[in-house]
């Protein structure tokens, strides 16, 4: 979907740093500051040391063998590497059971409560029933946040006390979506940093109980702010094997971040992006395209 | 926090240590590794272009010196690198002379500002300030709610204009919010008014617009952008932007008791010359502390965080208490009860592992290890299974007494033995350094 509202959006976000790029590739030959300009703008994506080197490692191997010889080229074979960074795999959301159960986890303020708001509309316009679950039973008005977006969204909602625990609400949730014969049940959990092990120990228990009860789990969604840097490899890494993370939602696209760390997510972890966040209104929520993606870093 | 940072550099700088001479490669080589140290820590990009050619100039100029080996001066040369980029003094907090003060919380969305502006308001309260948080953000569904009940619980006032609205007050203005707010606090006779708003994108420019009249129509004596830790290379790009359009003072940095590195939000203070004011430290309201760059860089390099970590300690006992804690424990009168009594205050504190992080000389291994909340029980468990008078002179447990207690705490024997044991001896060290007159470092908390 060349083109496409991902693309369309992104490009009006990154003309600067497309612009980059191009005025590094216009050159005709290939020389040092090709190579310096290239490596300095994937880094200033965010894409990371080692990620970087690999990239421009393969790309200058091609060169060596006279496989890559104009910037024209080298542009192509850049695009090929970074898109070949990516994971072959479905980046649909999977469906299964009645209720299916789409588990939301990630860091404090990636944008959780939002990116299930927008879900859950999105579900409902689709012609789906859909019961929200407040997981977040910790931070300070989470519920009342949860509970604005269902009312947007026609999406029933059950909470529990503040404090209460998070695994029998979510627990509580999906038996009452099975009992009223809901098709699906969004869970909400608290942000946590992957570093405390206590609160990663809650959540592994969310997503043991969760599917424990009347439903089936079919997506763990791992909810990542695009302006995350090298700290999202090991928030990927940590939540993934806390809960069996099935996909990325990356957030607040639609700033200056470029959302680099994916690569390294989806190369390392083999952890397919499947939405990407574009804004605040509920349809800003996109389908992850691999090629728009990179063509949106690259291009002017 | 910052441990990954320095045990990277840690390990680069041992190498070159072990070295008497350092040849040209040698240079290059390290640079080279201090470089990828600093962008994977976050660093701005331009940023680690200065840092790595200052170092690079200091060890090459100084070469001639001859007063320190190769290996120290890259050390020290990374050390003033860091330090300069973190900034020189502590922002000194001032107040208006004519109240309220008033601070404005500005930055991206999810980077902390309404958890942030709570906590600061704590912090107002614990210099002795009369703090009224004002509701601003009518963008994000129930951020005023959130606000409200975070006020509650530090036990200040909040105000927003469409108070009550839980879905966010659709039509009201944040700036006549902003305005309300520091009007009330005049009215009520609060002195600090702290403004909570909505989360932006820097090239939003309507939504940059907006905050600029907010801060027009305030006078903020401070502009702080809240920053999270884990941001990456963005963040010097976004806080040009917020700069250029409120003038800030100083950063926020939060999320700091992650494992970010913090690397992109230090590059903040380098570029723009704002300074990193606070610092918050965990998910309790205490967990902020005014951030100190000359501690942070001798942390980032192994040297621990003492300072910090007696303030810390000073705000979570009771002065008074501690006072004769202290005296009690250099007389060798310490007792069970008291250590009982610290290991509540610790708590309060934050994780051990946390404090452990800030105290110098303590491996890496250690630092890294879980030291649970378990074990900390555990020990509780036998201390609290002691009679009174056990508690007070530890040294009359016998073997049955021994008994009774791991039976009444579901501990072994050996459990009991090895705490009252670990108890006397810390004692008795205490005691010795306290009529030396020289403390050093206690062998240990007796923690099961």
């Amino acid at each position: 979907m060349s083109g496409g509202p991902l693309r369309e959006r992104l490009s009006r976000a990154r003309a600067s740093i497309g612009g980059a790029v191009a005025g590094v590739l216009r050159r005709s030959d290939i020389d040092d500051e090709t190579w310096a300009g290239l490596e300095a703008t994937l880094l200033r994506a965010d894409l990371g040391v080692a990620t970087t080197a690999r990239v421009l490692g393969a790309c200058r191997a091609a060169a060596g063998a006279r496989e890559v010889r104009s910037a024209e080229e080298l542009s192509v074979r850049l695009r090929a590497e970074l898109t070949g960074l990516l994971v072959d795999a479905s980046r649909g959301l999977a469906s299964a059971g009645r209720p299916c159960v789409w588990l939301v986890v990630g860091v404090n303020g990636a944008g959780k409560t939002t990116t299930i708001g927008k879900l859950a509309a999105r579900e409902r316009v689709a012609g789906r029933s859909v019961l929200l679950a407040a997981g977040d039973t910790f931070r300070a008005a989470a519920g009342e946040q949860l509970a604005t977006w269902a009312r947007r969204a026609g999406a029933e909602l059950v909470r529990g006390a503040e404090g209460a625990d998070p695994s029998s609400v979510v627990f509580d949730a999906v038996q009452r979506a099975a009992a009223r014969g809901v098709d699906l049940v969004i869970a909400d959990t608290a942000g946590r940093l992957q570093s405390n092990a206590n609160l990663m120990e809650e959540l592994r228990k969310v997503r043991r109980v969760a599917g424990k009860a009347a439903g089936t789990v079919s997506e763990v969604l791992l909810v990542v702010d695009a302006t995350t840097g090298q700290n999202g490899l090991v928030q990927a890494r940590e939540f993934a094997d806390a809960t069996q993370v099935t996909g990325v939602v990356l957030t607040k696209l639609d700033g200056s971040a470029k959302g680099g760390i994916v690569f390294a997510i989806e190369a390392e972890l083999g952890i397919p992006v499947k939405l990407v966040g574009l804004g605040e209104t509920v349809d800003d929520l996109a389908p992850f395209e691999p090629t728009d993606f990179v063509a949106a870093l690259l291009d002017a | 926090m910052f441990d990954a940072l320095s045990g990277r550099l840690g390990g680069i700088l041992r190498g070159l240590r072990n070295r008497g001479r350092l040849t040209e490669r040698d240079v290059d080589e390290a640079l080279a590794e201090v470089r990828t140290a600093l962008l994977d820590a976050d660093v701005n990009l331009d940023v680690v272009g200065q840092v790595v050619a200052e170092i690079r100039a200091a060890v090459v100029g100084a070469a001639a010196s001859k007063a320190l080996d190769p290996g120290q001066q890259v050390v020290k040369a990374v050390h003033a690198a860091l330090v300069g980029m973190l900034g020189g003094e502590t922002l000194a907090i001032t107040y208006a002379s004519e109240p309220p003060t008033v601070v404005l919380m500005a930055g991206l969305q999810g980077s902390g500002k309404t958890t942030s502006a709570a906590k600061l308001a704590a912090w107002y309260k614990s210099q002795g300030r009369q703090p009224l948080l004002v509701g601003a953000d009518l963008q994000r569904p129930a951020a005023v709610e959130q606000l409200r009940v975070l006020a509650g619980q530090v036990g200040a006032p909040m105000w927003s204009a469409g108070s009550g609205a839980a879905g966010g007050a659709g039509g009201a203005d944040p700036v006549a919010t902003a305005r309300g707010g520091v009007e009330e606090a005049r009215r009520t006779g609060r002195d600090v008014v702290i403004l909570d708003t909505a989360g932006r994108l820097a090239i939003d420019d309507e939504m940059m617009a907006e905050i600029g009249r907010i801060s027009a129509a305030t006078a903020p004596r401070y502009t702080f952008l809240v920053v999270d830790a884990m941001v990456g290379q963005d963040a010097v790009t976004v806080a040009r932007r917020f700069d250029e359009t409120l003038a800030i003072d100083g950063v926020i940095l939060t999320k700091l008791d992650g494992d970010a590195r913090g690397g992109a939000a230090l590059s903040v203070k380098r570029v723009l010359g704002k300074p990193i004011a606070f610092a918050a430290t965990g998910e309790k309201l205490e967990a902020f502390e005014q951030f100190h760059p000359d501690r942070m860089a001798g942390r980032i390099l192994g040297m621990g965080d003492m300072l910090t970590l007696i303030e810390q300690a000073e705000r979570a006992f009771d002065q008074k208490e501690a006072e004769a804690t202290a005296a009690r424990l250099l007389q060798g009168e310490f007792t069970l009860e008291d250590f009982l009594a610290q290991l509540q205050q610790l708590k309060k504190m934050g994780s051990l592992s946390q404090v452990l992080g800030m105290l110098p000389g303590v491996p890496r291994e250690v630092r890294g290890a879980e030291i649970g909340d378990d074990q900390v029980r555990r020990t509780e468990a036998i201390i609290r299974s002691m009679t009174p008078e056990e508690r007070a002179r530890p040294e009359i447990i016998n073997g049955s007494r021994r008994a009774r207690i791991a039976r009444g705490s579901g501990m072994q024997v050996a459990d009991v033995n090895r705490l009252v044991k670990q108890f006397l001896e810390a004692r008795t060290m205490m005691k010795r350094a306290g009529k030396g007159g020289r403390v050093g470092p206690p062998a240990g908390f007796p923690i099961v």
